[in-house]
């Protein structure tokens, strides 16, 4: 049996998935995260039904491409749960409506049910039942209550007979019931409503802003370093880097086999951010120090999606996106892009029009350094001096406008009009915010072992072949005219293509100038993305966007390069 | 009394309430408008609107809505009396 979850965007539907067939997904406040569906499984008596989680639709006439997968999925469901927000009966029940004029039986949830308390509504339920003739449960999904009596009363879903065919009868239909089931009692705003209200107007709306980004970026810095400080630093040095000295006697000291596993001794010790083996800095950089960053990132990164304050940023900020050829909600896979640019590069599928992902797939792609980059900057220029690393950011923050000023004139096409729900504020639920970190830990060992692996490996052999050194050679003009890097630097550059931290921490062994950092750092950033953002760049902009993309990749690092260059 | 003539959401002022009375654009824009709730007879509060043309935010019922400029100007709306 193949049972389909629907419902508008918002109401809790993945989180409904998830307590329903306890597979983990990633559940946000912001609409449209589910444009790709996701599927589990319910066991049901003897029975294990599919369950797919449909993407969120406010009606069956579709009006945009999730809503068109939406209906399209419905022709090959058996039954529909219809998973309604009820604090929002009346637009809600026009999806219900339409559903119940199709041939498949149907169960309605009404979710987010504790919120309906305090905000004044009351719904007689066992009358909507009667009036929808359909199983009515209500549910609480992010607690788990009310998830036993549904799955209880699945085999009870009915697809009753309807008068209503027409969208005006539907209407009339909807407001027929809210009238009988609904009453809302007036009440004053919640602190936490009148902060929503607050954060969407120009003042207070944008200090507020200001405060939550500074803060986000403050508290993700503390927790990566106290991280860094107190767990991963001295795991790596008081247990591993014994166990590594011991394979490094036991290899000889040296040679070939030494080199790729162990990399070179410093001063007879191993050196986790010098010696660059597949064994030492190859797991020290991503695990290290990279990992307690994304840990962080997406922790406070996940606590802002649930809270609901995305969309409200997506709303301060559109009159300044649409400047630069987006809407305020292509903040959002901007965001993501700072975690690590894949999941950034394929959030931008929320957005509509193909020109406006492609602007911002390529801004993500340049201006935007993802947590890996950004922790092995904040540790290297860091150590030169604060403003250092501000110029490294200013520096990004002026490209990113800049170029989306240029590309919003260049790129043909338009882009559309800002048109979302702002969700109410909801404090975050531990389990899930839990549940959604891990998933994204997740995907990132999943996408970052692999190629971490993969390119120490190639690293170490071409170091071995001297390629490098012919490398070098051949773009030393480049480098060291144009950049004012040491030609060495050219090694670390080539090596950005597969893994960006790593290479900032091969600068780091090069002894350059607090300005020279600058200049790698903001060049590496923008130069060519890491391999497995490029392969994603590919997927979502074609080969031709994608082309375009790193055409001005390398036209505009090495002109802000060398702009650097000449003003530092 | 003064006749109430009809101004756009993009004119209203925040904490202004009114009732829409026609939605002035295409099809598409319509239905998507209808289906989150904004159509002729439902009374829509104004939130806020950004400077410089930016979007505008709605309260419909108990949702809230976020309208780019020019959606909010294709939006007709009767003022109610305080």
């Amino acid at each position: 049996m193949k049972i389909l979850l629907m419902g508008n965007p918002n109401v809790g539907k993945s989180a409904f998935f998830s307590r329903l067939t306890g597979v983990r997904v990633i559940v946000s406040n912001y609409p449209g995260t589910t444009v790709e569906f996701t599927k589990g499984y319910l066991k049901l008596g003897e029975e294990m039904a599919e369950v797919i989680d449909v993407p969120g639709t406010y009606t069956l006439e579709p009006t945009s491409k999730a809503e068109e997968v939406a209906t399209e999925m419905l022709k090959d469901g058996d039954l529909v749960i219809d998973v309604v927000d009820a604090t929002n009966l009346e637009r809600n029940l026009f999806l219900t409506m339409q559903l119940l004029e199709r041939d498949i039986p149907v169960i309605v949830a009404l979710n987010v049910w504790d919120d309906t308390k305090h905000r004044g509504i009351d719904i007689n339920v066992k009358k909507l039942e009667q009036l929808l003739g359909v199983p009515v449960v209500p549910t609480v999904a992010v607690t788990g209550e009310g998830m036993k009596e549904l799955v209880s009363r699945i085999h009870e879903a009915a697809s009753p007979p309807v008068s209503h065919r027409t969208r005006d009868e539907r209407w009339a239909a909807v407001g027929r019931i809210v009238e009988q089931v609904q009453t809302v009692t007036h009440r004053h705003h919640t602190w936490l409503e009148h902060l929503g209200d607050a954060s969407v107007k120009p003042f207070p709306g944008i200090p507020i802003a200001v405060l939550v980004l500074l803060t986000s970026f403050m508290i993700i810095r503390f927790i990566g370093e106290s991280l860094i400080v107190y767990i991963s630093g001295p795991l790596f040095n008081n247990l591993w880097a014994p166990l590594m000295m011991r394979l490094s006697e036991f290899l000889g000291s040296g040679g070939f086999l030494h080199d790729i596993l162990v990399g070179k001794l410093i001063s007879g010790e191993i050196d986790f951010t010098q010696s660059f083996g597949i064994l030492t800095t190859g797991l020290f950089i991503p695990f290290g120090v990279v990992l307690p960053y994304v840990l962080a990132f997406y922790l406070v990164l996940g606590f802002l999606e649930d809270l609901g304050y995305l969309p409200r940023l997506a709303v301060l900020l559109d009159t300044l996106m649409h400047r630069l050829g987006m809407h305020g909600y292509a903040i959002i896979p901007t965001l993501l892009g700072l975690g690590c640019n894949v999941p950034g590069i394929l959030a931008t599928r929320i957005l509509e029009s193909k020109r406006e992902r492609f602007i911002v797939a390529t801004l993500i792609s340049i201006a935007v350094p993802c947590a890996a980059l950004q922790a092995m900057v904040i540790g290297l220029v860091g150590g030169e001096g604060w403003h250092y690393v501000a110029i490294v950011y200013g520096t990004l923050f002026v490209v990113w406008i800049i170029l989306g000023l240029i590309l919003n004139l260049t790129v043909k096409g338009f882009s559309p009009e800002l048109l979302i729900e702002i969700p109410p504020y909801r404090l975050p639920s531990p389990r899930i915010l839990a549940s959604k970190l891990w998933m994204r830990i997740l995907g990132f060992l999943k996408e970052a072992i692999p190629i971490v692996m993969l390119g120490m490996f190639v690293i170490t052999i071409l170091y071995a072949l001297n390629v490098f050194d012919y490398i070098a050679n051949f773009a030393a003009p480049v480098v060291s005219g144009l950049l004012g890097l040491p030609r060495e630097a050219t090694a670390a550059l080539v090596i950005g293509f597969l893994r960006k931290d790593m290479a900032v921490g091969m600068l780091g062994t090069l002894s350059l100038s607090a300005n020279q950092l600058v200049i790698g750092s903001v060049v590496l950033a923008m130069f060519f993305p890491c391999i497995a953002s490029f392969v994603v760049l590919a997927r979502e902009l074609r080969l031709k966007g994608m082309l375009a993309a790193t055409g001005i990749m390398i036209v505009a690092s090495l002109v802000v390069g060398s702009l650097l260059n000449l003003i530092l | 009394m003064i006749s109430n003539r009809p101004i756009t959401v993009a004119q209203m002022k925040a904490g202004e309430r009114g009732r829409v009375i026609q939605i002035t654009g295409g099809h598409g824009l319509v239905r998507r408008l209808e289906a989150m709730g904004i159509r002729p007879g439902k009374q829509i509060t104004k939130v806020s609107s950004m400077l410089m043309r930016g979007p505008v935010t709605i309260q419909v019922n108990e949702a809230q809505l976020a309208l780019g400029f020019g959606v909010a100007r294709r939006i007709l709306v009767e003022l109610e009396s305080k």
